[in-house]
């Protein structure tokens, strides 16, 4: 029961402050309006009993990526972007675009008969998630180490002024 | 009531078509990679429920997820400095009016 009730209270919070994510007209306020969206989604995460991935997106999402982009925001729009039109003239299609989408995913989960697999997860998650890394994962790991070091370089190179 | 995998289900297929609008109707490129962070969030509710749900003994849905916030960090990181560059020669940072390619 109090699963129950803190997954609604959680989901609430994650989706209300994405539909002011996605329809505020002040680009400012979408971007903090996405720190309680990534904490809502933070909450679910503790709740399917994955604390590292909870830590580390309180730690990316929460913290990095908002900051850098309002970082972006203040150094391109110079404020809040209130007085331009911030939607294009697609707004309907998209929104029936999307409408049809969000029914036809719940109609498909809704009539889809999951399977449930044996045993449950590991009591602390850090542990085995780092023994996966280094073993089973450790290709994905090292490439994902090269991608960050390339977009790194990447990210610099384009931003940099050219003289 | 248990909550179960659809809920999460449910959940994430809001939050990603709610990414989804606003990559479909905003202007500003900056809105555009917010929603695809929405989208990228709504990816690993989904796999770390399933990871939960579906294959508790392994631990593939966090490491995935793991690796896809990483990757988000990577995107974001040179998506905003594609929007500097552009902002920079076009003056600009809405995408309809990026259109130096387009005859």
């Amino acid at each position: 029961m109090g699963e129950l009730a803190a997954f609604i209270i959680l989901s609430a919070i994650a989706l209300v402050s994405a539909v002011v994510v996605v329809t505020s007209g002040n680009i400012v306020r979408s971007a903090l309006s996405l720190v309680p969206t990534f904490l809502g989604v933070t909450g679910l995460y503790i709740l399917l009993q994955a604390e590292f991935v909870a830590g580390i997106q309180v730690l990316i999402y929460a913290g990095a990526i908002t900051v850098l982009i309002l970082f972006v925001i203040m150094l391109t729009e110079g404020g809040t972007g209130l007085r331009v039109r911030q939607v294009n003239e697609q707004v309907a299609a998209g929104l029936l675009a999307t409408v049809v989408l969000a029914g036809l995913l719940i109609g498909v989960f809704l009539r889809t008969d999951w399977p449930r697999g044996p045993g449950a997860l590991p009591q602390y998650t850090a542990e085995a998630i780092g023994r996966t890394f280094l073993t089973t994962a450790v290709l994905i790991f090292e490439v994902t180490s090269l991608l960050l070091l390339v977009s790194l370089i990447g990210a610099i190179i384009v931003a940099r002024r050219e003289r | 009531m248990q909550v179960g995998l659809t809920h999460y289900l449910i959940v994430s297929a809001l939050l990603f078509c709610l990414g989804l609008y606003a990559v479909l109707t905003r202007r500003n490129a900056v809105a555009i990679l917010m929603g695809i962070e929405l989208m990228l969030n709504a990816a690993n509710v989904n796999l770390v429920a399933f990871n939960k749900y579906v294959a508790p003994a392994a631990l593939s849905g966090q490491v995935f997820a793991l690796v896809v916030i990483t990757l988000a960090a990577c995107e974001a990181g040179v998506g905003l400095a594609l929007v500097m560059a552009a902002y920079r020669n076009l003056e600009t940072v809405h995408v309809d009016e990026i259109n130096l390619m387009k005859w």
